[in-house]
């Protein structure tokens, strides 16, 4: 290292030092305003790029349910609307934890955080666990695509008041618990890795890192977590809700 | 020349000698075609001597020693007019022209002979109505509007023939269709055009144009015996059809006698035509094709009919006015629904009209009673 | 013949003291690099590498065409061999090319920035596309993968056992690659600006890649979840594109084309923005129609996501939704031909000298063109039933992508080099290289469009004998091409070690990059430019050289 390139690292040091710049600034950016309004511009940009991601399974969905009315509404009745209905809560409430969770960091509250990034853990976990209790019906009730996939449940439906499926239309019924699978799945997957985020994140605040100004990363996390809860806002009504059979 | 070394001299003639430059002409729709192209590669001329005089030209004027100096112009409003609006209306010609060269060559015309292929890693089948089958190669009169039916049974396939300048998807799952008239005897190339896998270059045929006179007595000589509709019949009667499509009043399933190319009317309202493709849809997912006012009971026979199978009884269906045969085969059988259903097998029934009485679907068929069997629908 | 390069005095010249080159030393300053310009080089020498694969596997195939017989290779491993070529050369080379290298350098340096918005989401493109190319070699050594580099369904989820999976994750990783750079350029260009730097005094370059990172951004996320249902299928063995199961292959054929015709855009955009950079340069002019050429850019980009089943004219779409796709073609047809145009009248009353990038520059004006009309021909509903599938789509996009974009790439790594490097590259040498690229790319693709008119199909690993003079032709022109791409190889590594030093600004070019040194310090500039001057402003160039000259003196 050159003497000035050794200059201007101790330059740097005395301006943190004096508070010219806060130590969060990274130096490609000239202000924090500047940077602020990058990571936010990127963040977005990036849920984008989600969207197109999520859009092409919900363009299969589209397709196949036109295609195959009978058996998406009989395979969309299997799934536990109790569950179902938990898990929009218990996700809506994680979005409220996360978004006082950013306003505790914008009032410097670092218990407020904790708390809060706390709860949303445990909210998303909670989701998680009642996903996995979701999946192992569909396991034992033979309505997994593939080996253990069995007509059976719409040929012959058990109760009598639900309409019963020839077997051809009935094997479709495979293609959409493949979707729900493929398109739960994805969002479950973006769920473990925004928990896994939020332990990190837990850490820092522990340490004061996101209480002290620099507000922007719980900011744009936040919009992360809302944004899989959004894509549940819409994975909910369609895999569950439509052409529900009444409740009996 | 040839001293040097007569290998080399060989292949230097038979190069020079042999090579292909361009397809023949040898369908109607070729020459149409062939004036596009010429339209295309004139426009293409055009633009390319354009830039390159524009560039060379430019370079060559203005290089820096004879311009050591340059002048800044910032854009000409007219200019980008002129070059967006000029290309822009050539390209719209070329647009209209392709459009209708396509549509005239999917769109076949209505009384076209009609021919079936199935594709298949890696060969072509063809089969036509009176009952001819070509492996990889297809036999066609010419001055005749042919059409082609086709399907593959596995991945994707494309059927292509470019001294006719016709190419169509192969495609698994539903009928393709494309037409031609032949107008030159010969023998064209068939290539299947749509990588599938790994002997796609050996899936290649020929298609033999012949003379009407020709073409007659290739039919005779080729025939396996049964038309595609016999074998039809055969399928429908073994794999118990006609005990539900019987066409009697109140009978379970919808009367199929002169179904073909009428608008069906399906359970939710909405109104289709019967072309081959319902036909084909109907007998494989029922479901999903039933008609309104009958109960949605057709069991599907995805797995139990092969392509060939199904063509035969698409064939069969689109030939059929009366129900009077098929009552026959109610009539004299002590046959019941459950016993082609549960063993496939075709049951035991003395039959005046098809061939063998215990002939199973597919079978090779017997060619000894052939005649008096009537003309095979077309 | 006369040029405009300038050279400091080379007795005593030298490479600046400090650069980004020497700053840090040690593997793990570069492997955990944040400067944009250090990995802009590690890409370079990555995608490099993967040229060179892809370009081995083309060798292999134009040897086995010599001959109508399947002689040189099993059936099997020509598939292979086709499919590897493609992959690798879509997305491991032509995507990551000029963005990658040439725009992950430059483009901090000419907005007026001192790196790009987000200097690790960059470099962890970097690591996914490495990880990617390992997962894409894995394939090729376990045993290959054959499904074409297009993956169709059935055949890919069925049909095959070969390590599709492999690949598919391969391609996948190399996507999301893709889709960071494109979020770090567009952020970069929106908020990182230097004062005074508005949107139209940008350089045309980074109009470019702002529209390809649009492209990138939008379009690659579908080709990433395609690709998780092809595996998905292909490893549960469920029927979404089967039709036996009730599934469509058609569909897939959609999800994949709406990502892989923005693809395209995505190859040549940047090319076209160092096309740009290189015809003002060397004509000392601005640009002619700098406004139009900008919103080109955006206008290819966006109408690039309309035109997807244009792949798909004889698959069974209806014939009304051929009808829009295809007029739609030709509207995203009429940009490019915009572009070519005002790059041709920028040489008219401009003061031309014929350096290396420039004789690129002008291959690919030609190159492109014909790549381009052809792409008329394909886009024509009737005329795209006779070509498609045949030899004639492979010359069309060999034609603008090699022609085309390659031509682009090695006039933007020739005409950035002594930036990068400090170093200039030799001129004849390089000129003959160029040439030889020019001519030997005609002898084997124009061939190519004549076979296709004639009805030989592509993926065919033999054919009918009387094609084989035309194969032939093609093979030669081949051995030419490749003899064309080792040269630069060869002198760009010689030039690293005993190439005259470049100075700041040998080409007397405009721009930002061109007024700091070569190469460039970490930091970028000392001080942000306030930047009061238009693109390509030589008026402004020359009064600030003799400035310079007249104080120092």
């Amino acid at each position: 290292m050159d003497s000035q390139t050794v200059a201007a690292r101790h330059q740097d040091e005395i301006a943190h030092h004096e508070g010219e710049h806060p130590y969060y600034l990274r130096h490609h950016f000239e202000t924090v305003e500047q940077q602020k309004e990058a990571v936010s511009f990127g963040m977005w940009l990036f849920l984008l790029t989600e969207i197109m991601f999520f859009g092409g399974l919900f363009m299969a969905y589209l397709l196949y349910r036109n295609w195959y009315y009978d058996a998406f509404v009989s395979a969309s009745n299997t799934l536990g609307i109790g569950l179902g209905t938990t898990n929009t809560a218990v996700l809506i409430v994680s979005s409220f934890t996360m978004a006082m969770g950013v306003y505790c960091s914008e009032m410097r509250n670092r218990r407020g955080l904790m708390l809060s990034l706390a709860a949303t853990i445990l909210l998303g976990l909670v989701f998680l666990g009642i996903k996995t209790i979701e999946y192992h019906d569909k396991y034992t009730e033979h309505h997994i695509p593939g080996a253990n996939f069995s007509i059976e449940d719409f040929v012959h439906p058990a109760d009598k008041r639900d309409t019963a499926l020839a077997p051809d239309m009935a094997q479709h019924a495979q293609i959409f618990f493949f979707l729900y699978f493929a398109m739960t799945g994805m969002h479950a997957l973006h769920m473990v890795i925004g928990i896994s985020i939020l332990f990190g994140l837990l850490y820092q605040a522990s340490k004061g890192a996101y209480t002290n100004g620099h507000t922007s990363i719980i900011d744009n996390f936040g919009l992360y977590w809302h944004f899989v809860d959004i894509v549940w806002i819409f994975l909910f009504p369609l895999l569950y809700l439509i052409s529900r059979h009444p409740l009996h | 020349m040839h001293f040097f070394s007569p290998v080399l001299w060989q292949f230097l003639v038979k190069w020079l000698t042999e090579f292909a430059l361009f397809p023949p002409e040898a369908s109607a729709i070729a020459p149409y075609m062939d004036a596009f192209y010429f339209f295309l590669l004139l426009i293409s001329l055009v633009g390319l001597v354009l830039v390159g005089l524009m560039v060379a030209g430019f370079s060559i004027m203005f290089r820096k020693e004879k311009n050591p100096q340059a002048t800044h112009i910032e854009g000409s409003t007219l200019l980008e007019a002129t070059w967006t609006i000029i290309p822009l209306a050539l390209f719209m010609v070329c647009f209209v022209w392709g459009a209708l060269l396509y549509f005239r060559i999917y769109n076949p015309p209505t009384n076209a002979m009609n021919i079936y292929i199935v594709g298949k890693q890696w060969m072509w089948k063809a089969e036509h109505p009176g009952g001819q089958h070509e492996i990889n190669a297809l036999h066609i009169p010419v001055d005749r509007d042919v059409q082609l039916t086709m399907i593959s049974q596995d991945v994707f396939h494309s059927f292509s023939i470019p001294a006719f300048r016709v190419k169509r998807e192969v495609i698994p799952g539903r009928y393709s269709t494309v037409w031609f008239r032949a107008t030159q005897p010969g023998t064209y190339h068939l290539f299947c055009t749509q990588y599938c896998g790994t002997l796609h270059s050996a899936m290649i045929g020929e298609i033999v144009a012949m003379s009407p006179d020709d073409y007659r007595k290739w039919t005779v000589g080729s025939t396996s015996g049964q038309s595609l509709a016999q074998n039809g019949e055969r399928l429908y009667a073994s794999l118990g059809c006609n005990s539900c499509h019987s066409g009697t009043a109140g009978a379970r399933g919808p009367n199929l006698a002169g179904i073909y190319g009428s608008k069906v009317t399906l359970e939710g309202g909405r109104t289709v035509t019967a072309d081959d493709e319902f036909l084909r849809g109907s007998i494989l997912n029922p479901t999903t094709h039933a008609m309104a006012g009958y109960a949605p009971i057709m069991p599907t026979y995805q797995g139990q009919v092969s392509e060939e199978g199904l063509i035969d009884l698409v064939e069969y269906i689109k030939g059929l006015d009366t129900n009077d045969r098929v009552h026959q085969t109610l009539n004299d059988s002590n046959f019941s629904p459950s016993q082609a259903g549960a063993t496939g097998a075709a049951p035991n029934y003395r039959s005046r009209q098809l061939t063998g009485a215990d002939q199973m679907p597919d079978a090779k068929p017997d060619t000894s009673t052939s005649k008096g069997m009537g003309p095979s629908p077309q | 013949m006369s040029t405009i390069v300038r050279l400091p005095n080379q007795q005593d010249a030298t490479l600046p003291k400090r650069s980004y080159l020497n700053s840090e030393y040690g593997l793990k300053s570069w492997l955990l690099t944040g400067d944009h310009k250090r990995i802009a080089i590690l890409y370079l020498i990555s995608i490099t590498f993967f040229f060179f694969l892809g370009g081995a596997f083309a060798g292999l195939i134009r040897l086995e065409l010599l001959t109508p017989m399947p002689d040189l290779v099993a059936s099997d491993t020509y598939n292979k061999l086709f499919t590897m070529h493609g992959i690798i050369m879509v997305f491991l080379f032509l995507v990551p090319s000029v963005p990658a290298t040439i725009g992950n350098f430059v483009l901090p340096i000419m907005v007026g920035a001192r790196d790009l918005a987000f200097p690790k989401v960059n470099l962890l493109s970097w690591y996914l596309y490495i990880v990617a190319g390992i997962f894409t070699v894995s394939a090729l050594v376990l045993g290959g993968v054959d499904t074409g580099w297009t993956f169709t369904t059935p055949l890919s989820t069925h049909y095959l056992n070969t390590h599709v999976i492999t690949a598919a994750m391969g391609v996948f990783i190399a996507g999301f690659s893709s889709i960071f750079t494109g979020l770090n350029f567009i952020v970069t260009t929106h908020r990182m600006r230097a004062p005074g730097m508005t949107w139209f005094r940008l350089p045309l370059f980074v109009w470019s890649h702002y529209a390809a990172s649009l492209l990138m951004v939008l379009g690659t996320p579908v080709l990433a979840i395609t690709l998780v249902l092809v595996a998905l299928e292909r490893a549960f063995g469920i029927g979404v594109f089967d039709p036996t199961k009730g599934g469509d292959p058609l569909l897939f054929q959609h999800l994949f084309w709406f990502y892989s015709h923005p693809a395209v855009y995505i190859m040549i955009l940047p090319g076209m923005g160092v096309i740009s950079e290189v015809i003002s340069t060397f004509s000392r002019k601005r640009v002619f129609g700098y406004t139009a050429v900008a919103f080109s850019s955006v206008a290819i980009a966006v109408f690039g996501f309309f035109v997807w089943a244009h792949h798909m004219f004889i698959m069974g779409v209806s014939n009304y939704s051929a009808l829009v796709f295809s007029l739609l073609t030709m509207l995203v047809a009429v940009p490019s031909a915009i572009k070519i145009f005002n790059w041709a009248a920028t040489l008219y009353k401009g003061s031309i000298t014929f350096e290396t990038p420039m004789l690129y520059a002008f291959g690919f004006m030609g190159l492109f063109t014909i790549g381009g009309l052809t792409g008329v021909f394909l886009g024509s509903l009737g005329m795209d039933i006779h070509l498609t599938e045949t030899y004639f789509i492979v010359a069309h996009f060999h034609f603008v992508m090699v022609g085309g974009m390659l031509m682009a790439y090695l006039a933007g790594v020739h005409f950035w080099w002594p930036k990068m490097t400090g170093r200039m590259y030799p001129e004849s040498l390089s000129r003959l290289a160029a040439v030889t690229t020019f001519i030997g790319f005609i002898l084997t693709f124009f061939p190519q469009f004549v076979l296709g008119y004639l009805g030989m199909p592509r993926r065919y690993h033999a054919y009918p004998p009387e094609f084989q003079v035309l194969n032939v032709l093609s093979t030669a022109g081949a051995t030419v091409l490749g003899i064309g791409y080792l040269m630069p190889m060869i002198y760009m590594t010689w030039s690293l070690k005993y190439g005259a030093i470049a100075g700041s600004n040998p080409w007397q070019a405009t721009g930002l990059e061109w007024q700091i040194q070569s190469p460039p310090p970490t930091e970028n500039f000392k001080e942000i430019p306030v930047v009061d001057y238009e693109a390509y402003d030589y008026e402004w160039l020359a009064n600030k050289t003799q400035h310079e000259v007249t104080t120092v003196g």
